[in-house]
């Protein structure tokens, strides 16, 4: 399943509601990624992400259904927020439940590589120096690349 | 047949333009060429899409490559690379 809102996220409240009933699941894994503050030489006021609506979400379907394709998964969620976030907030969770822990912790490191490099969404800064469109890291795509040998 | 652009991001600010329905000339085949098609929009055009390396493009929502086909695209995003997670 996938979400592309604004609202925040309850971790726990998630998981709980992705195994109810559930006795086929012996591991789930879950992923937050959370705004960062650059620190005392780079403090952060706010986050905005952009998005593009309808392609985000054929986007993050496709990563999830490409997980699902390459290991046994009993559930997947996918959250991705948008909107002005402050630092310490919840911006994207993954959660993988699988029978066994392999599964489980690789499909949500391969879903978190894809969506970073694929689903699309665009960070904005706002600090002491102003506003700053976050650059791509090179080391997302060569984080993406060690799953590309597998295909 | 018109076709919907849409820009994001930092391409959105400095184009100034979020939305437009353009009226694609008929030499404009593929994503290269669309490219260079932009440059010649203007000052600010020229400026963002001569930076040709860093511009991503996605036809009727999927990401394209240079060499994609424009036949029959209905919307085509201009974007700089994604950033989410």
């Amino acid at each position: 399943m996938i979400r592309v809102q604004k609202e925040d996220f309850d971790i726990g409240g998630e998981v709980d509601a992705l195994r109810k009933g559930r006795t086929d699941i012996g591991a789930i894994v879950s992923f937050t990624g959370t705004v960062r503050d650059g620190g005392a030489d780079n403090p952060l006021s706010s986050m905005t992400l952009e998005h593009y609506a309808g392609m985000t979400e054929q986007e993050l379907e496709r990563i999830e259904k490409e997980a699902r394709r390459r290991w046994p998964l009993a559930e997947t969620l996918i959250i991705h927020r948008y909107g002005t976030l402050r630092p310490g907030d919840n911006i994207v969770l993954v959660i993988t439940a699988s029978a066994h822990r392999q599964a489980a912790f690789e499909a949500a490191s391969f879903l978190m590589d894809y969506l970073k490099t694929n689903a699309p969404f665009w960070k904005k800064e706002t600090g002491a120096d102003g506003e700053s469109w976050v650059e791509a890291k090179d080391g997302d795509d060569a984080a993406l690349s060690r799953w590309e040998a597998e295909d | 047949m018109t076709v919907k652009f849409l820009y994001f991001a930092w391409v959105r600010e400095q184009t100034g333009i979020s939305e437009e329905e353009i009226a694609l000339p008929p030499e404009v085949k593929d994503v290269a060429g669309l490219i260079a098609w932009q440059r010649e929009r203007g000052p600010e055009f020229a400026a963002v899409f001569g930076r040709d390396e860093i511009i991503r493009v996605a036809v009727d929502r999927k990401h394209a490559l240079r060499d994609t086909t424009l036949d029959g695209a209905r919307e085509i995003a201009f974007f700089p690379p994604v950033t989410g997670g």
